[in-house]
């Protein structure tokens, strides 16, 4: 199957007053058609920034893609996000890839009925007349799980809470049918039970409209049950791609080992259930400072000679799962070759 | 299904027509005093304004020296002919207060007018653009922030006389800056929210963003603004022409008036006191209507008074 974007070698960096910031440097990743794929990694690894530069979101200046290729292919056409202008791409920003935002409270325009806001990508990106886009949004309403959705296109944000505005911002991304939806911690800012239902929302719109999922996140449980595949980032570097069952079972990067011991387990028994959970010691990487080393050199306890000396590219350890380490966990020493 | 849909407490998610808007506005003012008195006073004084010569027992340009200096009605010598009494002059003090109406409003209104929109559209432009275009606007801004205003209203009126259109020009110009700025930071704050981010990653074009997101979310402190500063040009107008700066002498505005009567505070100060009755009622009513509107102007604050 061929992927529907194929993210390469892309480069992102920030010009402030301070410095450079090496936001990203180097990403590789593909997505298929219909599937969720989770980004997981800690604040500044670059999950945002990545998807942000895909469709040239991130704030000019001081932000700048410096290199690499987003190619997003459907059907017959296949065109690198990168290099579209600014029209074309801001057709492709909630026509062929719709966002799901953090924060549902700030999202919503206070001033604009939440049906309006709906309706208004779709007569953008669409060409759909008022009342065509109007009842299309009646209906999207009621799918999303807003009852009474006929009378509700007239409320307001302040009107609802924060689960139903964030099942409004849903509502948007998938106003027009896009082929993938970024949703960027959509969770954070909601409560355990709404998160769960917010879950369950995209999962069966996903089902749906057979839409692919990027969904950013820092919490390992819930990528668990909705992930496909999984995209373990760390200082502006994917260090560790693998199907979802492969990466609990079988980490292979010494960061996603160390971030796995660090979850709490609730079936954990004997002496495993009063065991201090694992740090991983030391800070996250500098990103004022060019990378030229593993970035998880100086808190890696494998670190060898290599790994001081260049970036690892991401090395293929087995079906889909790719890890970017020169050490060999399985096998207990430096890989072959390195 | 709306039909079938029982009719609790979801009123407000209907499709609102004027009526209903209308209705909604009058349910707001009861709940504010203030603004309730604010919204007839201004509705009377405009209401004065525009039907000025219907009102007005007398010509208050006609001069009659036999009834001059003339106390109000209701003290020794006073009579219900001119109930206010007359100047100097021997003109009708009420029919006068009348038609000064009309110079204040005339110049409070067009003067914000102008400053609101040069302000409006400068702010908007600066605040949404940045960079370079900011940094030249706000320049020019402050520049005429640096200009004394009396001092440059004394050098227009010396070019170009003394007239309404004058003041209202040199009103409307220098107190654009104000705008400039209300409308920047506003769009400055507004610009980095989280509806307009959303709206963006929604491929939504600039003129959208600007007059669905942007616009909307500013229209409400500018309009409080606006009544304020309206208050305060009454209050500049009056005050040039107290300084014979404003509209020559023969036209009836607050401040001419009370610049003759001034003369006569002590002997005949009804001549003076009318004017300034005037003023500071109108005043009062544009600051209580400010007030009510900054209020009421804010969806999340409309709900949560009182």
């Amino acid at each position: 199957m061929e992927p529907i974007l194929q993210v390469r070698d892309m480069v992102t960096r920030f010009y402030s007053v301070d410095g450079v910031v090496h936001a990203i440097n180097g990403v590789n990743f593909d997505l298929y058609e219909g599937e969720t794929l989770a980004v997981v990694g800690e604040s500044g690894s670059g999950k945002s920034v990545t998807m942000m530069s895909i469709v040239n979101l991130i704030p000019q200046p001081p932000g700048k893609v410096e290199g690499g290729q987003a190619i997003f292919s459907y059907g017959e056409m296949a065109q690198d996000l990168l290099q579209l202008s600014e029209d074309e791409i801001r057709h492709v920003r909630g026509g062929q890839i719709g966002f799901i935002f953090q924060d549902p409270i700030s999202s919503l325009n206070p001033t604009m009925t939440i049906g309006s806001q709906i309706a208004e990508s779709m007569t953008e990106h669409l060409g759909f007349s008022a009342s065509e886009a109007r009842s299309k949004t009646v209906e999207l309403l009621r799918n999303v799980g807003i009852p009474d959705s006929e009378r509700r296109f007239n409320a307001y944000p302040h009107h609802f809470s924060g689960g139903m505005r964030q099942r409004v911002m849903i509502a948007i991304a998938v106003a027009c049918r896009p082929k993938i939806v970024i949703a960027d911690e959509p969770t954070t800012a909601l409560d355990v039970t709404v998160q769960a239902q917010i879950v369950d929302l995209v999962k069966r719109l996903q089902e749906q409209m057979g839409v692919a999922v990027v969904w950013i996140t820092h919490d390992l449980g819930v990528v668990a049950g909705l992930a496909d595949r999984v995209l373990v980032m760390y200082g502006g570097t994917v260090v560790e791609s693998a199907p979802v069952d492969n990466l609990y079972e079988d980490p292979r990067h010494p960061y996603t080992i160390g971030l796995l011991k660090a979850i709490p387990r609730l079936d954990a028994t004997g002496e495993a259930e009063t065991e201090e959970l694992e740090v991983i010691e030391g800070v996250p990487p500098d990103l004022y400072q060019e990378l030229t080393l593993c970035p998880f050199a100086p808190r890696c306890g494998y670190a060898f000679d290599r790994c001081w000396a260049e970036v690892p590219p991401l090395i293929e350890v087995g079906v889909q799962h790719g890890a970017a380490c020169f050490y060999d966990v399985e096998r207990g020493g430096p890989r072959n070759g390195s | 299904m709306t039909a079938a849909t029982p009719q609790v407490g979801f009123d407000e998610f209907e499709e609102q027509t004027w009526q209903k808007r209308l209705a909604y506005v009058g349910r707001l003012l009861q709940r504010d005093r203030g603004g309730m008195l604010g919204f007839i006073l201004f509705i009377l004084i405009v209401l004065t304004a525009i039907f000025a010569p219907v009102i007005a027992p007398h010509d208050p340009l006609k001069q009659n020296l036999r009834a001059a200096k003339q106390p109000p009605a209701w003290q020794e010598g006073g009579s219900w002919e001119q109930p206010l009494g007359t100047d100097t002059l021997g003109r009708d003090m009420l029919s006068r207060i009348i038609f000064g109406t009309r110079v204040s409003l005339t110049v409070g209104f067009f003067g914000v007018l102008i400053a609101g929109t040069l302000g409006m559209v400068s702010g908007l432009v600066a605040g949404y653009v940045g960079g370079r275009v900011d940094g030249a606007i706000m320049g020019v801004v402050n520049i005429f922030l640096a200009i004394p205003y009396l001092v440059f209203v004394v050098v227009v009126a010396a070019i170009l006389g003394r007239n309404l259109l004058n003041v209202i020009l040199i009103f409307g110009i220098t107190d654009s800056p104000i705008f400039a700025r209300v409308t920047r930071g506003e769009v400055l704050r507004i610009r980095e929210s989280g509806y307009v981010e959303s709206a963006v990653s929604a491929g939504a074009s600039t003129g959208r963003i600007l007059f669905d997101h942007i616009l909307p979310n500013l229209i409400g402190p500018l309009i409080t603004l606006a009544t304020f500063e309206m208050s305060a040009m009454i209050f500049y107008e009056a005050g040039l022409s107290f300084l014979g700066l404003s509209v020559p002498p023969s036209v009836p505005s607050w401040g001419n008036m009370l610049q003759v009567g001034r003369q006569y505070l002590t002997i005949y100060p009804w001549i003076a006191t009318w004017p300034g009755v005037a003023i500071a009622i109108t005043a009062l009513t544009f600051n209580l209507l400010g007030d009510w509107l900054r209020d009421v102007l804010d969806p999340r604050l409309r709900r949560s008074r009182k």
